[in-house]
């Protein structure tokens, strides 16, 4: 007897929601909203879907309904990832200690 | 590439996105954690892209597609103030509920290129996952352009309810699974259209009911379907790491949306029925002329806080919308020279989204190890001299501790009025969001500054 693959994704997809789980709980609140940004961003790691619906098929047409829908979703995709990250950065940096000094 | 080696990889990235959420229990390891979730995105595009192995012209397009979106999202990124945090994510949570519905829609008409079958004779299990992974991102689509919308001011914050707007929404929920149904016996393309557009407009119908205060819950619930989208994509594409992120940014978002409504003491069926503070409360504020507030100006409050010696800041909402994090950051400064402790206390649910409050004072070079959660500071209220209100207010109104008919009784509040005197910023007497009077106002030991909390803050270190 065989285990379909499905039940591998899918202890994976509800193991993680347990990792998810511990991990964000243990997330300062100070930092929720870096988390939001951030979790945007790694949301978008959907773009390897639009990449493969974008660019498989035979190369002559390019631009069939199905690559230009690919197409699309890789220019939301980076605007997240690029903007997620981004901005998650600049919040980070912004998070500074009391100077010693004071 | 092989596939199994593929697998591996997008593991590796999966692993690095857990290691980034995981950097943020401290803001000491928080970027190094951001550094790790680019390095594992960097990882997922760069061996999907030699997995295909197609370097023709359409490698070319996709490169230049990238560099259109990276170059608006990295535009967006660096001008976008740190006030209009919120609505900023809303719109990054809308484009991802969209991507998740195009890449839906390509598997649909293209299904060889994704091994699922052909044209009309895809695997059921895909269509179920396809059919979830679009409807969901149709949702998140819609529902973060309201939410936007609502939050950048374009739309009113009020709820917007009719009769019967429930039954509708349980309605449409079910047209859609009944249209799941049906398309895995007969793959009929309109039907995948139709799941699409009724969950377009399920996805509108779901938030115009709720209002604007509670945007911190309904933002984390949208950070959370965006996350289920993307796994149910994930597992129509086979691929680990979108299954892996999308369980973590799901659960990250569910979590989130359960501490924003512990934090006002609702259940989360209460914030998604939606109506909560509408304008038909005037029964409570009947009574409001007839009792008597004490008003002072800046020279009272500077004098006040000039001959404390510890000070509490409890910003909310109104900081935000004055922009008043800097001038107040300013007069923290000038009170600490004269030798005044000073610390600040945040309310899980001020402001519109989890964490806004300590964003803003982040970006005002406030130090983080001076501002304070909720059950971390309640206590010291107690000892403390002065409590400068600036912007918050049904977070603070000890009615939700003594008044079990009030609609606030239960929610967890900040003592303000325990200290031995309360400066209160706002611009006028009128209720807050929770549409409620705030017994606070009419404490011995209150004193009403009326005017804008930035000018206000302003005038009084001035007279510091």
């Amino acid at each position: 007897m065989e285990i379909d693959p499905f039940i591998f994704r899918l202890s994976i997809f509800i193991l993680s929601i347990f990792i998810g789980y511990y991990v964000v709980w243990s997330v300062t609140p100070s930092l929720h909203t870096p988390l939001m940004s951030v979790t945007n961003a790694i949301s978008s790691v959907i773009i390897v879907g639009a990449i493969i619906a974008s660019l498989a098929g035979n190369s002559e047409t390019i631009f069939n309904s199905s690559n230009i829908f690919g197409f699309l979703a890789i220019v939301l995709a980076a605007v997240n990832i690029f903007g997620g990250f981004l901005v998650t950065q600049r919040m980070l940096a912004m998070y500074k200690k009391k100077k010693k000094d004071k | 590439m092989s596939a199994n080696l593929l697998a591996i990889f997008y593991l590796i990235s999966g692993i690095l996105f857990i290691l980034a959420l995981r950097g943020l229990s401290s803001p000491e390891t928080s970027r190094q954690g951001n550094l790790f979730g680019i390095i594992g995105m960097a990882i997922a595009i760069i061996v999907t892209f030699i997995s295909i192995g197609n370097f023709s012209t359409g490698f070319l397009y996709l490169l230049i597609f990238l560099l259109i979106g990276g170059s608006l999202g990295a535009f967006i990124a660096f001008k976008i103030p740190m006030t209009a945090m919120p609505e900023l994510v809303a719109g990054f949570h809308s484009l991802v509920g969209l991507a998740a519905v195009f890449v839906a829609i390509s598997a649909f008409l293209n299904p060889e290129v994704f091994n699922l079958g052909s044209v009309g004779n895809i695997k059921i299990a895909s269509l179920i996952e396809m059919s979830l992974g679009a409807s969901i991102g149709a949702i998140t689509f819609t529902g973060s352009i309201i939410a936007f919308l609502k939050l950048r001011g374009l739309m009113s914050g009020n709820p917007i309810t009719f009769r019967g707007q429930h039954y509708l929404n349980l309605l449409l929920g079910l047209s859609v699974v009944v249209l799941i149904f049906y398309l895995c016996k007969i793959q009929l393309n309109s039907l995948f259209w139709f799941i699409i557009l009724i969950s377009f407009l399920l996805g509108v119908l779901l938030i115009i009911p709720i209002g604007g205060a509670d945007m911190p819950v309904v933002i984390s619930m949208l950070n959370s379907y965006s996350g289920w989208a993307a796994a149910g994509i994930g597992f129509t594409l086979e691929n680990t790491a979108l299954i892996i992120t999308g369980a973590l940014v799901g659960s990250s978002g569910a979590i989130l949306s359960y501490i924003m409504c512990k934090g006002m003491n609702r259940s989360f069926f209460s914030v998604i029925l939606g109506g909560f503070g509408g304008t038909d409360q005037k029964s409570t504020s009947k009574n409001k002329d007839q009792k008597p507030v004490k008003s002072g100006n800046a020279d009272d409050a500077a004098f006040l806080m000039k001959n404390a010696s510890s000070v509490i800041i409890v910003p909310g909402y109104g900081m935000a919308v004055a922009q008043a994090q800097h001038a107040l950051r300013e007069m923290v400064d000038a009170l600490k020279k004269s030798g005044v402790k000073v610390s600040y206390a945040i309310h899980p649910v001020a402001g519109r989204m989890p964490g806004h409050m300590n964003v803003l004072l982040a970006e005002a070079n406030v130090p983080y190890d001076e501002v304070f959660e909720l059950e971390e500071i309640n206590n010291d209220f107690a000892n403390c001299d002065v409590a400068y209100v600036i912007g918050a207010n049904d977070v603070t109104n000890p009615v939700a501790k003594t008044d079990p008919q009030s609609p606030i009784y239960g929610m967890p509040i900040l003592d303000v009025e325990k200290s031995k005197s309360v400066l209160f910023v706002k611009r006028s007497l009128s209720p807050g969001y929770a549409g409620i009077d705030n017994d606070l106002f009419y404490r011995e030991n209150t004193l009403m500054l009326f005017a804008d909390a930035k000018k206000m803050t302003e005038d009084i270190t001035k007279n510091l």
